[in-house]
């Protein structure tokens, strides 16, 4: 670590690893709701559990690539971040904005749209503070060396800021609502947050393979043309039933399949350059996350999002378990995972010591995420069959989740063990660092 | 990747196809937009009821356990066509009533089943709910749900 302010990110991680841990215990509570319907009925109900389930994930993802900026932004533009002090005061207000959601909503105060139930307090919060970290990051960007990698990450963060203004936005029309709702919801995931991904993808490849920077950068500008170039008009994907026009069905149908582009082209980038690097880093367990992340990535998003997004199978599949299956294994694959990813490679350098507790750190990974599939896999099955009996042969809703109970106790399963394995990540990253390097590999690290 | 593209003509190529991407969906989103308010749903029908019975549906947060059109959870049966599935378009009067007398028999006893909370609501609000799932229901889907039951 070569400047002083990459420190920042050390608080960023531990709050996002905090509302990490937070977000999956309310995943599991809901679980558990389904397998046991009158669990904790009449302390905290489902859409609570469910509300604060999504924000958490949304709110510590946002967090964590934060940190994950003030991380690599220094090093890459070869000067100190502009304002430490605007650093802590942002993550501060953040945090204020995010516990403060959270809170509300066990008392039952939101407002009501799916994944924006902020009280429009917290909203106006969590713009003030995001804004304070773009001009604070882009001030240092200005003052330094411009790659591809941080004008790239930059250029995500701010379109996110941008597009997230539409969340101020409810028209009384349902139809005009979801339409600019998803401008929000679709162009963060399938777009500008790719170009997040795709920047911290290419900074952790040049860091660990050491292939030539001109090389990764040109994958770079590929994998994010593609990505807007399929995932603005792949938008339409949403816009098969909600009282848009016909034609989104071939667009979208059309658009939406290309999507799976920028994820291939992901994966084959980070293992080509895996290949291709002679530099053997030690920190193999942030490797094996990199990897697995653009792996998962192109499950999750690419083959699960394929799955369902033609027009002609959506009509029976919409706004199933098949949706949820799809829903989790993508945003873990791309986003949950490249964060850990950037935390793995980067806790070393922030606590000043050699790789450590590298076998526990790839233990987390691989439980995790043979629990996050498992998981995708259950809730696939109860997709389909869901998907046959209600859409298909017409039977009642009530009847049809009568008949899944097999699969959401799997599921509860499934959440128990990944809930097991981010303790362990937990305990890898942040716990003593006991594992010694073997001699000789030592001087490589960083 | 060949020689033949460069990082330049890579990022040049980023940026002038995802311009040209953005004002293409731009564009079609504003024709959607006029679409949407003039040919798919009722724009007379649009009244300060059925916008005061959309409030209703947000303020209790309905979506994180019903779907509405397909979106929100999936906890809890799709409301977008319920007002068909009371067969609201045939005999309105009954549709309502036995809507809300559905929300306010809330929480049912019944072990083992999943639970709607009871949520208070005026029949002022209770009225503009309904009403609001009589416009919602009238959304030209493209024919979607394929079936009533949702
Ligand atoms: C990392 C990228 C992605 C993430 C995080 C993601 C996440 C999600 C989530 C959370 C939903 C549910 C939204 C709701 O609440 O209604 C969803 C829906 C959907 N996604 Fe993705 N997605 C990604 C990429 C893709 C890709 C690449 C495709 C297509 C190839 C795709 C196809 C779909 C479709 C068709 C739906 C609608 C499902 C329905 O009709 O119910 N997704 N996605
Ligand atoms: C302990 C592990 C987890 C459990 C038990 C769990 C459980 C759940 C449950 C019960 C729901 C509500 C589904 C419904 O409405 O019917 C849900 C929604 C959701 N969860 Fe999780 N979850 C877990 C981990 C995660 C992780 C790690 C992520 C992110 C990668 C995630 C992202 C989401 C998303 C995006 C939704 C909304 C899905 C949609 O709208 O389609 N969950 N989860
Ligand atoms: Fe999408």
């Amino acid at each position: 670590m070569k400047y002083a302010s990459q420190q920042l990110a050390l608080p960023y991680f531990a709050v996002a690893m905090l509302l990490f841990l937070l977000q999956v215990v309310f995943g599991i509570l809901a679980a558990t709701v389904y397998v046991m319907p009158d669990f904790m009925a009449a302390i905290e109900p489902f859409h609570i559990m469910r509300m604060s389930h999504t924000n958490l994930l949304i709110v510590w993802l946002l967090i964590g690539f934060m940190g994950c900026t003030y991380y690599l932004l220094p090093e890459e533009a070869e000067t100190e971040t502009h304002s430490p002090l605007l650093a802590w005061l942002g993550l501060g207000i953040f945090a204020v904005a995010g516990a403060g959601a959270l809170l509300s909503y066990q008392f039952g105060i939101h407002e009501g749209r799916e994944f924006l139930e902020q009280p429009l307090w917290c909203k106006v919060l969590i713009t003030v503070s995001f804004l304070m970290f773009l001009y604070n990051c882009s001030r240092t960007l200005l003052a330094g060396r411009k790659t591809a990698i941080n004008t790239v990450l930059m250029m995500g963060l701010w379109l996110a800021a941008i597009f997230w203004l539409f969340a101020f936005y409810n028209p009384d029309n349902l139809s005009v609502d979801k339409l600019y709702w998803w401008w929000i919801v679709h162009v963060w995931v399938e777009g500008v947050w790719e170009l997040i991904m795709g920047s911290l993808l290419a900074y952790l490849l040049i860091k660990m393979t050491g292939v030539d920077r001109e090389i990764i950068e040109k994958w770079l500008y590929v994998i994010i043309g593609l990505a807007l170039f399929s995932g603005l008009l792949g938008t339409g994907h949403h816009y098969y039933w909600i009282g848009a026009p016909g034609y989104w069905q071939p667009l979208g149908s059309i658009f939406s399949t290309l999507e799976v582009a920028p994820f291939l082209a992901m994966v084959m980038f980070a293992f080509y350059m895996f290949w291709k690097g002679r530099r053997n880093h030690p920190n193999s367990a942030a490797m094996l996350w990199t990897l697995g992340s653009a792996t998962v990535a192109f499950f999750g998003a690419g083959v699960w999002g394929f799955l369902h997004t033609l027009s002609f199978v959506n009509y029976y599949s919409h706004g199933t378990q098949v949706t949820a299956a799809h829903g989790h294994l993508a945003f873990y694959g791309a986003y949950v995972m490249m964060v850990l990813a950037i935390i793995t490679y980067a806790m070393p350098q922030l606590r000043k010591v050699q790789p450590f507790n590298q076998l526990l750190n790839m233990w987390s990974f691989w439980i995790m995420t043979s629990a996050m599939c498992f998981m995708t896999f259950t809730l696939t099955f109860a997709g389909v069959v869901q998907t046959h009996l209600q859409r298909v042969l017409g039977m009642n809703y009530m009847e049809v989740q009568s008949q899944l109970t097999i699969f959401y106790a799997m599921r509860l399963g499934a959440g128990t063990v990944v809930a097991i394995a981010v303790l362990l990540y937990l305990v890898a990253i942040f716990g003593p660092a006991r594992q010694r390097l073997p001699q000789g590999n030592a001087a490589v690290a960083a | 990747m060949s020689e033949m593209l460069s990082r330049n003509r890579a990022r040049n190529i980023f940026f002038g196809g995802s311009t040209f991407f953005f004002l293409l969906f731009a564009a079609l989103t504003a024709h959607s937009h006029w679409y949407m308010v003039n040919v798919s749903t009722d724009r007379e029908g649009l009244t300060e009821a059925v916008a005061r019975g959309k409030h209703v549906w947000e303020k209790h947060s309905c979506i994180n356990c019903h779907s509405l059109i397909g979106e929100g959870a999936y906890f809890a049966p799709e409301l977008g066509n319920v007002w068909t599935r009371y067969g609201g378009r045939e005999n309105p009067d009954s549709a309502r009533a036995a809507l809300k007398g559905w929300i306010k028999a809330q929480p049912l006893n019944v072990p083992g089943r999943r639970k709607m909370p009871a949520f208070d609501l005026s029949e002022q609000e209770l009225d503009d709910l309904v009403e609001f799932f009589r416009w919602t229901d009238a959304i030209d889907t493209q024919d979607w749900p394929p079936h009533p039951v949702g």
